[in-house]
């Protein structure tokens, strides 16, 4: 695009387009600053799409390969490159940070240009993590994202809102800095490299390999997070302004998964393998415990908080049980629940602009007044259940192939899920929208408007054609799926 | 015409019909509504009959629509597979959907949800046939779930009934425990055949009966065997066999058309066709046809019971419908798959007729579904009166009946069988047929019959909060609009004659062909042709039979109490109060469940939630760290108290440790 790099495009047009909507200052240039986001989002949209069609669905490898020298004196370099799996994720992301800027255009009325400028950087930012080949870069990319949150929670939050934006940071940064080490330790042990491809391909003792994917997993599995270091999830959501919700569950919690997928497995994959029965033992904990716990919620955003939680516990199983169905439906999963968990942010977030409230108690009987609300809320609540026909159901379906392949019992414990999904999204939903009209407050609920419906209406119609036809996206990970499978089936001790 | 096409149109007709009426179901209106939707099932109809023509001049098909995903090699496709068994219940299906269609526009006349409705039973039939057309298990699961998804909007239909609400949930959440049995089936197969389709899984099928399927705890299943049992957990579900019944009766609580259209002659049926077009697994595993009888059988015994004490004249025949698709199940178990889909395709009309008759009853009572106010009513609505008669004695299996030849036949191969657990099961299906007779003609006479008691009762339907007939004064029933009273009559047809015209063809002609396979030595439907003599012969000797002296004693039973002497029930109740208290709460069954399993799960929710990730892991593990970090760092800050005398002494003491460690090493 104009003879740019795609990627770097993809990774700077955003970040450009924020200090722009900075530029514009205080409130009174709110409506410019909104523009201005809105087009640096479609841009930042329109620039990846022609990832999408010119990705070759046949080869392994990276595409689109940019390589420039950085910080030489280090070795560290500006590479850039994607596969299947970093594509969908690139576009997932660019395609919500259109969404949350719409999301925004009303509700919020203070530093606007500064609210639409953090998920405009934010976006930029994570794109830089899928795309980045380079392990310091990618590092760097993954702990800057911490800022635009952190910010994002801590000034358009709720009354607690600064407990959470702290919690959030302390604990994913802990986790974080462990990767650091570890990066150190691969730079040493490569002879003085940062490349993520010449560590794929390093040889390196098991011991180490071990200490090394422990260090990793103290990162991701914060981000995903899996079970027990979940905890700063549920705060950090119901503190979060609506958008802030929207962009951590749909985008941030993938950066775990993802970095599981593109550090974790090739890098060291023998320690991966070694240690796949706790993961998996971990994911399948947050299966049911927290499938449990979510029932049990009394705030909605938290009990969608622990849904993602539990749909996630299916992203790495799927990952480590090595098997190319597990593996898709991971990605898929991942790429699924970005749309079904941001759209169900969004629905609670419609209620709580009229509300004020999310608490499932004040309500009941929404339906009555938001007819129109309520029949996507159904479609996104069926979603989150799994149900065959929307996107919800495709990831889950190949993880419990995949995992029955490896261990019946597993597969018993994951399909749990098919019982507590159902459960807890529709108990929610029936205590929330069905009933009698329950107070005065429902009563003068007026239904979406405009903008709320073309939001909804975009990620409906995305999440039934996911769900009916799945098959661009599952060709567009084949191959790369493939290739990331017979390389870890590879010892590398 | 291509046949592929026609295939489509079958099965997208009702899905046009159901989006068009439900996205503009407020431009086009209310006419414009059930004229879209009636014709798309109208042709939905007539090209299942076409496919079911084309199927006899011996046309199969077996073909992909699209793939779905493709993945590492295996391929997961949408596509039909067009056999006798398919294109039975296409016809099954439509035909049924198309007299509920129209019988709507009367039931539902005056409610607000009209189009919302239409949308949705277009919706249900789409599924439906989805479900009926699939070749492959994952399109399967697909319309499996896709029927469940209606059927739960239709039950919690009248959404802002708290009882209406309670029971689409409960619905589901039970559907969702059979479907968890029911992937893991699916994954079993998927795993150990390579394929979802079902032509390459019962290709290999043979092949992998002797196969084990092993599990962490050392224990062998056999392959087959395994996949069998949990596919038929999914059918439990959805074909509410005991101990997964429990949402059927409460889904009573939707509206009468679905209750015919979904909860007595399709959607519940799915299970009894899923086993069915499996019959090429279940052969290989006598261990899983045994659980199918001896669950079939207790569902058909024990859920007849339960009718006899219900008061609400839907919930009679839900109970009914219960107990009958216990029958239909216990044919599966006993490898008499044909006889299943027989009394599964009779029952689907006389089922949906006396679902029906009592929805045009309860238009009479103005929505009013207690029998005890109901009573003489054969003269007020003799059309209804007419049609309910002919069900009933459908239901009994009287004679020439279509129940008859279907019931009769499932009697006779159970009689046959081999199968672990058949003689119990004919014991419990021989009993039923009294049961049957019992609740049936109690249900009858206590409607139809004896003097009216809605005259000193007054309508009670605002009770029901959908009396939209706004009625006044004293209540005066009369017979229902053509619109209701039409399709009732064009299903009390084939109540009477299907069995006596489709027993020969069905049964001994070997009509299914391929489509369901029976080994050799469990062929009691081979077994009972070789002593049959046509329909006409069959049905006179029905008269000398056990369970036809069992039915009339039943009949005979109700009409002695509840016309002869009515002040009975109320003196038999009280004698057995224990055994009255058991019925009527459903063996307490609802309220374990909600107790053990509803209460348990929200329990273990909140203690895990309270005790590990509020007690544990925030309050010791995370708030413990800061906490930990804190004191660390109070106490540090002491060491920085901003006066030199303490940094001098301080000092000094370092001094000291460090010579002192100096003097020691050397």
């Amino acid at each position: 695009m104009f003879g740019l790099a795609p990627l770097s495009t993809v990774v700077w047009l955003p970040i450009f387009a924020g200090i722009v909507v900075l530029l514009t200052g205080s409130d009174r240039n709110a409506a410019m600053a909104r523009w201005v986001a809105l087009i640096g989002a479609i841009a930042g949209f329109v620039v990846a799409l022609p990832l999408w069609t010119e990705f070759d669905r046949t080869v392994p490898g990276m595409q689109f390969e940019e390589f420039r020298p950085w910080i030489e004196t280090f070795n560290i370099n500006y590479h850039f490159g994607i596969d299947g799996i970093s594509l969908l994720l690139i576009l997932l992301n660019c395609f919500t940070t259109v969404l949350v800027v719409i999301a925004g255009w009303t509700v919020i009325r203070e530093r606007v240009s500064q609210y639409m400028a953090a998920f405009l950087i934010l976006s930029g930012m994570m794109n830089g993590v899928f795309s980045s080949l380079d392990a310091a870069l990618f590092y760097v990319f993954f702990e800057a994202t911490l800022i635009p949150m952190f910010i994002i929670i801590g000034v358009w939050g709720g009354p607690n809102r600064v407990y959470a934006a702290l919690k959030f940071f302390l604990y994913t940064f802990l986790g974080s800095l462990l990767t650091l080490v570890a990066l150190i330790y691969l730079y040493n042990a490569s002879g003085g490299s940062f490349s993520l491809l010449d560590y794929y391909a390093m040889p390196i003792p098991l011991a180490a390999q071990i200490l090394v994917f422990l260090a990793f997993f103290a990162a991701f599995a914060v981000k995903v997070p899996m079970w027990p270091v979940h905890t700063w999830l549920p705060d950090a959501h119901v503190e979060a302004p609506t958008g802030g919700s929207v962009v951590l569950a749909a985008i941030m919690l993938k950066l775990g998964a993802y970095g599981f997928i593109r550090l974790s497995l090739p890098i060291v994959p023998d320690a991966s393998q070694y240690l796949a029965p706790l993961v998996i033992a971990l994911s399948l904990i947050a299966v049911v415990y927290i499938g449990l716990v979510a029932l049990v919620q009394a705030d909605m955003k938290k009990l969608i908080a622990y849904s993602s939680i539990s749909h996630m516990g299916f992203v790495t199983l799927g990952i480590f049980i090595f098997n190319p169905h597990g593996l898709q439906g991971a990605v898929v999963q991942m790429v699924s629940h970005g749309f079904v968990s941001g759209a169900l942010f969004l629905c609670v977030g419609v209620l709580y602009d009229r509300m004020h409230s999310r608490m499932i108690a004040d309500y009941g009987g929404v339906v009555n007044r938001m007819p129109v609300f309520a029949t996507f809320f159904m479609l996104f609540a069926m979603a989150n259940a799994g149900l065959p026909g929307t996107s919800g159901f495709v990831g889950e379906f190949l993880v419990i192939m995949g995992t029955m392949s490896v261990n019946f019992w597993y597969t018993l414990a994951a399909a749990t899920t098919l019982i507590f999904g159902a459960a807890y999204t529709l108990w929610m939903y029936k205590r929330v929208v069905f009933g009698e009209v329950t107070n005065d407050k429902v009563s003068a609920l007026s239904d979406v408007n405009g903008r709320e419906i073309l939001i909804l209406g975009l990620l409906a119609l995305t999440v039934l054609a996911i769900g009916i036809y799945p098959k661009p996206l599952t060709d567009v990970l084949g191959v790369s799926i493939t290739g990331l499978l017979e390389h870890v089936a590879v010892s590398k001790l | 015409m291509n046949m592929m096409n026609v295939y489509l149109i079958a099965a997208l007709a009702p899905l046009a019909g159901a989006v068009v009426a439900g996205l503009f179901g407020r431009r086009i209106g209310r006419a414009g509504s059930h004229w879209v939707t009636i014709i798309g099932v109208a042709v939905s109809m007539i090209a299942s009959a076409v496919v079911f023509r084309d199927v006899m001049q011996g046309n199969l098909f077996n073909g992909t629509v699209y793939t779905w995903a493709a993945i590492a090699g295996i391929q997961l496709e949408i596509g039909f597979l067009i056999d006798q068994l398919s294109a039975t219940m296409m016809l099954v299906v439509t035909s049924v959907s198309l007299m509920v269609h129209i019988y709507t526009i009367g039931y539902m006349a005056d409610d607000p949800g009209y189009q919302r409705f239409f949308s949705y039973i277009s919706l249900f039939t789409f599924a439906m046939m989805m479900l009926v057309m699939s070749n492959n298990f994952l399109q399967l699961f697909f319309g499996w779930e896709a029927v469940g998804l209606v059927s739960y909007l239709l039950i919690g239909f009248w959404y802002t009934r708290p009882t209406a609400i309670y029971a689409n949930l409960k619905a589901f959440l039970v559907n969702r425990v059979g479907d968890f049995g029911f992937i893991l089936g699916i994954a079993l197969v998927f795993v150990y055949f390579g394929s979802l389709d079902y032509s390459e899984v019962f290709e290999l099928a043979p092949g992998k009966a002797g196969d084990l399927v092993g599990s962490a705890i050392g224990v062998q299943w056999p392959l087959l065997t395994a996949i069998c049992i949990c596919l038929f957990v999914g059918a439990m579900g959805k074909s509410a066999q005991f101990p997964l019944h429990v949402w059927l009766p409460d889904s009573m609580e939707g509206p009468t058309p679905i209750s015919a259209l979904i909860h007595a002659a399709t959607m519940v049926t799915a299970g009894i066709f899923m086993v069915a077009r499996m019959s090429p697994l279940y052969e290989h595993s006598e261990t899983a046809l045994s659980l199918v009888l001896v669950v079939g059988a207790i569902t058909a015994l024990f859920m007849g019971l339960l009718g006899i004490v219900q008061t609400d004249i839907k919930r009679v025949v839900a109970y009914s419908t219960l107990s009958q698709l216990g029958y239909m199940t216990v044919a599966l178990g006993a490898s008499a798959y044909s006889v299943a889909i027989f009394h599964l395709m009779t029952h689907a009309f006389f089922k949906a007729l006396l679902f029906l008759a009592a929805g045009s009853v309860i238009i009479g009572m103005h929505h009013d579904q207690d029998m005890r106010n109901m009573g003489g009513l054969r003269r007020r609505m003799p059309i209804t009166w007419l049609v309910s008669l002919i069900g009933s004695l459908a239901l009994i299996g009287f004679p020439f009946f279509a129940g008859f030849y279907s019931k009769e036949s499932i009697i006779e191969a159970v009689q046959l069988s081999r199968t672990p657990g058949a003689g119990l099961a004919w014991i419990a299906l021989t009993a039923g047929v009294f049961i049957t007779a019992l609740y049936s003609f109690r249900m009858y006479f206590m409607v139809f019959e004896g003097k009216p008691r809605y005259e000193a009762h007054e309508g009670t339907g605002a009770a029901h909060g959908d009396d939209a007939h706004g009625h006044h004064g004293p209540l005066n029933p009369h017979e229902s609009p053509g619109v209701v009273w039409w399709p009732l009559v064009a299903l009390a047809i084939p109540s009477v004659v299907i069995g006596a015209i489709a027993i020969e063809p069905l049964l001994f002609g070997g009509f299914f062909g391929d489509s369901i396979r029976v080994f050799a030595e469990r062929d009691v439907v081979g077994t009972i042709g070789e002593h049959f003599h046509g329909w006409l012969a069959m049905g006179l000797h029905g008269f000398a039979t056990l369970p036809f002296w069992l039915a009339m004693a039943g009949v005979a039973l109700a009409w002695f109490l509840y016309l002869k002497r009515p002040d009975l029930p109320a003196r038999i109740k009280q004698a057995a109060l224990p055994l009255y208290t058991l019925l009527d709460q459903k063996y307490y069954m609802d309220r374990f469940n909600d107790w053990f399993f509803a209460g348990g799960a929200r329990s273990l929710g909140r203690g895990l939630w309270r005790f590990g990730d509020m007690n544990i892991i925030d309050g010791v593990l995370v708030n413990g760290s800061a906490r930990l970090v804190g004191w660390f760092a109070g106490i540090a800050r002491k060491f920085q108290s901003g006066f030199v005398y303490h940094y001098a002494f301080t000092m000094i003491i370092g001094v000291f440790v460090l010579l002192t460690w100096w003097f020691l090493r050397i």
